[in-house]
């Protein structure tokens, strides 16, 4: 077994006495891609917030990289893209180059300046996400999935090995979803970025994750997405909380 | 028509003292206004007048002379400090910090000035500014303020476009995201200060955000808007200045009034861009 990215021990979170997180036992090994499905309000989005320091959970352990989440400080290993497209403020007057420079600016740290190769670093990464011809474009004049592969961009120029994503696709047009899970296939295979993805869009998701976990407060499933798609309806609307139709997916 | 200004010693601190506050308020209100805080400036300004007033009150009845930048500068800088506080205590209704910060500055500043029974016309030059109002030792403290803000924005501007393009991912990336809006708000509170003598309380917000606004309009990316802010903050405050005193109008209506109309033509700009464009493309 490959050394585990993230290890959750029994972590429990409840937000004003309203448990969201209850008992979760977890593991994202090295090198997989990673889809996180369940039910709006099931708590994948605070489970993301507890890995990225965010919320600190009320029982459990979390361990990133093997260290614990306390005295964790090395983030810039990680890599976070978030449903950006659709909430910031798509007036603000930066290029692409600039926005994707923000993602160096911990890593740097304070009183440094971007040197030459920090430049290369960063229009290598915008190279990478295929939006070369847009560097010195303002982000707000960007399509949706333009701005998302800006947002991954800026998330893999300080040369993360995890990468979360939190439903980044919200927003973007299907054959730009389809795009951008070529995207982050490639980055998996051929970057070995680990990768977990929090997702609506089960069906492409499966086509690409090496992995699929179902969280409904408790984890319900973990699995590859051979064995989730075999699921029934009536499992998954177990999952669910609620009944669950399968809709075919064809890719 | 430039020659007083290099005779008149008062003329000539006013002058530089322009000079530089045309650079730092727009290149702190870059910040401001991208990051939404626009009143924050207005609060501070209003804050700052207290301070003056209290300096005032002073001379008035305790025959206490100081230059009332000082308190002014004090005043200011303590209420953005209460800005942060209460933008804690509120964290879902945010700008609420500013309504309160700027009653709580006019308050004080009218009982401050009702103790010391009104004053002169002192007052109406820290309103709207004056020609005349700047001493040497002012302008030191102004040039002090000028090289503390451009060394801070300088060596934090990564930092700073960082936590101004998107704060959570600052926040996760790990940046000490507090301390550096803590940092930001009392230069802002510094910069305030320093401007007021020259466009006086009420339209120091305006020095700051009028020509970034104007810059939003043409430029393309962050660091073109900030060389375009200052370049509009130095013309506004450069023929403001010169045609203020020759008017006889206090300084800061004719500064404002120029940054107004760059900011129409900016506007303008714009449209006759974009609809040259449309007629291209049909």
């Amino acid at each position: 077994m490959k050394e585990p990215i993230i290890t959750m021990q029994n972590v429990s979170f409840a937000y004003q006495n309203k448990l969201i997180l209850d008992g979760i036992d977890f593991e994202l090994p090295k090198g997989k891609f990673m889809g996180l499905v369940g039910p709006n309000g099931g708590g994948k989005t605070t489970l993301i917030k507890l890995i990225l320091g965010l919320l600190k959970p009320d029982e459990g352990n979390v361990t990133l990289f093997g260290e614990s989440l306390e005295t964790f400080r090395k983030r810039d290993k990680i890599g976070f893209v978030s449903q950006k497209a659709n909430s910031f403020n798509t007036g603000f007057p930066a290029t692409v180059f600039e926005v994707v420079s923000t993602g160096l600016t911990a890593k740097l740290g304070y009183f440094k300046f971007l040197s030459k190769k920090d430049k290369q670093t960063i229009l290598r990464a915008i190279e990478l996400v295929d939006m070369s011809d847009f560097s010195s474009e303002n982000i707000g004049n960007l399509s949706g999935g333009q701005q998302q592969r800006v947002f991954i961009a800026r998330a893999l120029v300080s040369d993360p090995e995890l990468l979360i994503l939190d439903e980044p696709t919200v927003g973007v047009d299907q054959e730009n979803v389809k795009r951008f899970y070529e995207l982050l296939h490639k980055l998996n295979k051929e970057q070995q970025i680990t990768i977990l993805l929090v997702t609506h869009d089960t069906g492409i998701m499966t086509d690409y994750a090496t992995d699929v976990v179902c969280l409904n407060k408790t984890l319900h499933f973990h699995g590859n997405p051979e064995e989730y798609c075999s699921l029934s309806d009536k499992d998954l609307s177990l999952f669910y909380g609620h009944p669950v139709s399968t809709i075919a997916h064809h890719s | 028509m430039l020659a007083d200004f290099f005779n008149y010693e008062f003329l000539r601190y006013t002058f530089l003292t322009g000079l530089l506050i045309g650079i730092i308020a727009p290149l702190l209100g870059t910040f401001i206004v991208v990051r939404r805080l626009s009143l924050i400036a207005d609060a501070l300004s209003h804050v700052t007048l207290a301070g003056i007033a209290f300096g005032l009150m002073m001379e008035k009845l305790f025959l206490i002379t100081f230059s009332p930048l000082y308190s002014g500068m004090f005043f200011s800088v303590v209420g953005s400090i209460f800005i942060e506080k209460l933008r804690t205590v509120y964290k879902t209704y945010q700008e609420l910090a500013i309504p309160i910060i700027l009653s709580a500055g006019v308050g004080l500043s009218v009982i401050f000035i009702s103790i010391a029974n009104g004053f002169n016309t002192d007052l109406f030059g820290y309103l709207f500014g004056s020609v005349s109002a700047v001493s040497q030792s002012d302008f030191l403290l102004i040039f002090i303020i000028f090289i503390i803000v451009v060394a801070v924005v300088t060596f934090f501007y990564k930092e700073l476009l960082t936590l101004s393009f998107d704060e959570e991912h600052a926040t996760i990336s790990g940046i000490h995201t507090k301390h550096i809006h803590l940092l930001f708000i009392v230069l802002t509170s510094l910069v305030i200060a320093a401007s007021m003598r020259i466009v006086g309380v009420l339209l120091v917000s305006a020095l700051m955000t009028l020509p970034v606004a104007a810059a939003m309009r043409i430029a393309k990316g962050f660091k073109q808007m900030l060389f375009l802010s200052i370049l509009f903050g130095e013309i506004s405050v450069i023929i403001g200045i010169i045609s203020g005193y020759y008017l006889s109008i206090p300084p800061g209506g004719t500064i404002v009034m120029i940054a107004v109309t760059i900011l129409l033509l900016a506007i303008g700009f714009k449209r006759s861009r974009k609809s040259q464009q449309e007629m291209r493309e049909a």
